[in-house]
Formats: structure tokens, C-alpha cells, sequence
């Protein structure tokens, strides 16, 4: 039986996958960008050029589900799901909000992939909700 | 819930590391099961149980027992 602190074994792992899907989502994107700012790409390779850099970024949330199905530890899970909640909240309050304001014109389009970066600041408010309520951040 | 973990932990001269080891689980969790913050799932209860002893109900404080004292 071996201590564990709250960066639990299935937290590591967690990162380690984040870690290499952030490289390939470096990969991916690096040349997408390259070749459409000079028009290298067209045709149907444009269309899975642009998509690739999507899959890691949709690799990263499924990893976040396999983190809550390998985390042992079920008060650090339950911060996880506690701070995933809190960010789904946030992000689709954000976008209702947002939607409205574009349709009485009072804002401009935002590109799509910003839902991603606002659920993240979600996930950091859960985070902070976390501390302040459980005394416990989470991983 | 309330519960005697942190009582039972000293009389043992544990800490709550030492009782996290012996649960598998980490510190944090064990502090906030002893502090309230947190209730066990039955298999933890379970695990607390079997460490200690003792059955549930010695470690955790029934809450509607509990209420049903206070009317």
C-alpha cells in the first residue's frame, strides 16, 4: 500500500497524455497555419488539414473522461467532477449570454474554438470554488 | 456527517497520513471525511470499518438519528 498525495498516479498519467496530445495539437496546427496563410492548401486536404488540429484538443476531453473512470480516490474525483461542472456552467451561461448580445447586435462573431478556452476558465473557477468551500483545489 | 475518525486516529497515535496510507486514499481525503467536509461511499465506509474494528455505525453518526434527537 503506497501514500498518495492528491496528484494521485491517475492525475500523472492524466498530464502525461495532455502533455503529448498539446504536442501534436503543436504539430497539427504549426502546418495547417503555414500552409493556408500561403495557399499551399486546397481542396479536400484543406478540409482535413483544418479539422486535425481539433482531434487532439477532442483527445484531451476524452482524457479527462478516462481521468474520472481511472482516479481511485473518490474525494479527489469528486473535486474533478465538482470543478467540470462548474465550467460546463460557466461556458454555456457565457455562450447564452453571448448569444443574445450578437443577436441584438451589441457584440461581434467569435470564433467557434473560444468555447474550449472559456470551458478552461471554468475548470480554474471550480478550482477556486473548490479551495473556498472544501479547502481543497483539486489536482 | 459527523463522525469519530479523528478521535479513533489518535488513539492510535496516527496521523492522518498514516491513516490515508492505510485506506489507500490520499490526506485530503481523509481530512475532509473527518472534518465533515465529505461523506465516504459505502465501500470507504466499509474500509473505515474493517481498519478500525468497529462497525459503521461506531465511526459515523447517523444525521436523520441525529435530527430525530434534536426534535
Amino acid at each position: 500500500m503506497t501514500a498518495r498525495s492528491i496528484r494521485t498516479a491517475a492525475w500523472r498519467r492524466y498530464n502525461w497524455r495532455v502533455i503529448w496530445f498539446s504536442l501534436l495539437y503543436c504539430a497539427f496546427l504549426l502546418p495547417a497555419v503555414y500552409g493556408f496563410k500561403h495557399h499551399l492548401i486546397t481542396g479536400p486536404i484543406a478540409w482535413v488539414a483544418a479539422v486535425l488540429p481539433a482531434i487532439p484538443i477532442i483527445a484531451i476531453f476524452a482524457s479527462m473522461g478516462r481521468y474520472l473512470v481511472e482516479e481511485q480516490d473518490e474525494y479527489v474525483r469528486m473535486l474533478m467532477v465538482r470543478q467540470m461542472l462548474w465550467a460546463m456552467g460557466f461556458t454555456i451561461s457565457c455562450a447564452t449570454i453571448w448569444g443574445f448580445l450578437d443577436n441584438f447586435g451589441l457584440v461581434g462573431h467569435v470564433d467557434g474554438y473560444w468555447i474550449v478556452i472559456v470551458w478552461y476558465f471554468g475548470l480554474a473557477i471550480g478550482g477556486i470554488v473548490n479551495k473556498l468551500t472544501l479547502g481543497d483545489g483539486g489536482c | 456527517m459527523e463522525n469519530r475518525l479523528r478521535v479513533l486516529r489518535a488513539e492510535r497515535n496516527w496521523s492522518q497520513q498514516d491513516l490515508a496510507q492505510r485506506l489507500d486514499v490520499s490526506r485530503q481525503s481523509v481530512n475532509a471525511i473527518e472534518t465533515g467536509k465529505y461523506d465516504p461511499s459505502l465501500p470507504l465506509a466499509f474500509r473505515v470499518s474493517e481498519l478500525f474494528g468497529l462497525s459503521i455505525e461506531e465511526i459515523f453518526l447517523s444525521p436523520s438519528r441525529n435530527s430525530s434527537k434534536a426534535i
